[in-house]
């Protein structure tokens, strides 16, 4: 079982919130096929939020092929991240390094790419 | 469940020459946790006694859960209402106040009342007036909720409490709605704990509704939108300008865009929920954004 927390500063919607710490538990193998997911219930009583935000959350996860919910018995983990997600994650990250290789030849700081950065993937479509 | 818990039509109240609530319409689906946020004064308490049937409006026309407040028992089993601080009897016991409830209310749950006491930590013994201010209001919950209604309302249920125990209260709530199927509506001045616990806002300022909906909805059809100066002086149709600022160079535009279809236009940017509401406080007072002089480059 993992536990929930809400970063209310972060601009991140509170139901996103959940959906990426399920993603990162299955990422890092806190979270197995198999494994059962908190109870609306358990996460609204933890951590005080609408219980439409948890039930919205452990439906975009459905949406994502992550998890499944069992009638009677709660939301249980049908695929895991760990394996795949990792390898591209070290591609990705030579490519981002070479990248921003690229910008701070450019002039750019520091700053001035986590600008760049934010900028872009709010523009990005999903 | 398709009965909207809340449906006001004009509804105005006024008290003198004082006009407490003016014209405020309103259609609240069923299920939501509705916040009701506004400054001091703003009509908050009234449109909440309006609901519970406590006073009768001066004109207009209000529903809850289909019916007019308060009309007969079976609308009053319906609600339960707590009033802003929470407030006990101070020289009745824990379980003086169970058994005040199961004798006034027909729909009670006695076995629920006693296992939430009991799993709050609550002494049955111990006198309400002798209880902190986070146990007073846990025991008003847990009264409001035990008469199993499909409606509970609170006016301003966490304003008087210290963060832990508001914390604690929220927690309790929410896992209240989760079990029991219930709506809520409650008052707060505090947009973060909205933010946490509500999927409906209203807000509300000099008597009047600014604006409400879905809190999903309504940040979506927010913007901030910053341009140079004179690029931004017409808008689509149907995207209202809710705050402007201009400096010599730049104009920033806080829009609603009430088309339904998405916002395009270059430099618009997402608003959050606090910076929404601030702005339309701002404008009911008339006063503008609360922000930078006129800067010069």
């Amino acid at each position: 079982m993992i536990d929930f927390h809400l970063e209310p500063r972060s601009g991140v919607a509170p139901y996103m919130q959940l959906v990426h710490q399920v993603q990162q538990a299955l990422r890092l193998g806190m979270l197995d096929v198999g494994d059962q997911l908190p109870t609306v219930k358990q996460v609204v009583a933890k951590i005080a939020i609408n219980p439409n935000t948890v039930l919205k959350a452990y439906r975009e996860l459905e949406r994502q092929g992550l998890v499944a919910p069992q009638p009677g018995r709660g939301t249980f983990v049908t695929a895991t991240l760990a394996d795949a997600s990792l390898d591209a994650h070290a591609e990705l990250g030579t490519a981002l390094q070479q990248w921003i290789a690229t910008a701070r030849a450019a002039g750019l700081d520091d700053a001035a790419i986590r600008a760049l950065f934010d900028t872009t993937i709010r523009k990005a479509p999903r | 469940m398709n009965t909207p818990v809340l449906r006001a039509d004009t509804l105005t109240k006024r008290y003198g020459k004082h006009t407490a609530l003016t014209e405020a319409t309103l259609d609240i689906p069923a299920g939501r946790i509705v916040g009701l946020v506004g400054p001091n004064g703003a009509g908050k308490s009234t449109l909440l006694a309006l609901a519970a049937g406590l006073i009768r409006p001066t004109s207009g026309h209000i529903e809850v859960l289909g019916r007019t407040p308060a009309a007969d028992s079976a609308a009053l089993a319906d609600v339960g209402f707590v009033a802003q601080d929470t407030p006990v009897y101070a020289g009745l016991s824990v379980d003086d106040h169970l058994k005040l409830g199961e004798h006034l209310n027909p729909t009670w749950d006695g076995a629920f009342a006693r296992d939430r006491i009991a799993q709050l930590g609550l002494d049955p013994a111990k006198k309400a007036g002798r209880l902190s201010g986070g146990q007073k209001a846990q025991l008003a919950l847990t009264i409001a909720a035990a008469k199993r209604p499909r409606l509970l309302i609170f006016d301003e249920p966490v304003a008087a409490l210290d963060p832990l125990a508001r914390r604690a209260f929220l927690q309790n709530l929410m896992e209240l709605v989760a079990e029991l199927d219930v709506s809520v509506i409650l008052s707060s001045h505090l947009i973060g704990d909205v933010e946490r616990v509500c999927d409906h806002l209203i807000v509300l300022a000099e008597s009047r509704v600014q604006v409400a909906g879905d809190i999903d909805d309504l940040l979506a059809a927010h913007h901030r939108v910053v341009g140079p100066r004179g690029t931004l002086d017409t808008l689509p149709d149907g995207v209202q300008v809710i705050a402007a600022d201009h400096t010599d160079r730049q104009t920033t535009l806080i829009v609603h865009n009430t088309t339904g279809r998405p916002l395009d236009l270059p430099g618009a940017d997402t608003i959050g929920l606090e910076d929404m509401v601030l702005t339309y406080l701002h404008r009911a007072e008339g006063i503008g954004t609360p922000t930078l002089q006129e800067t010069r480059a």
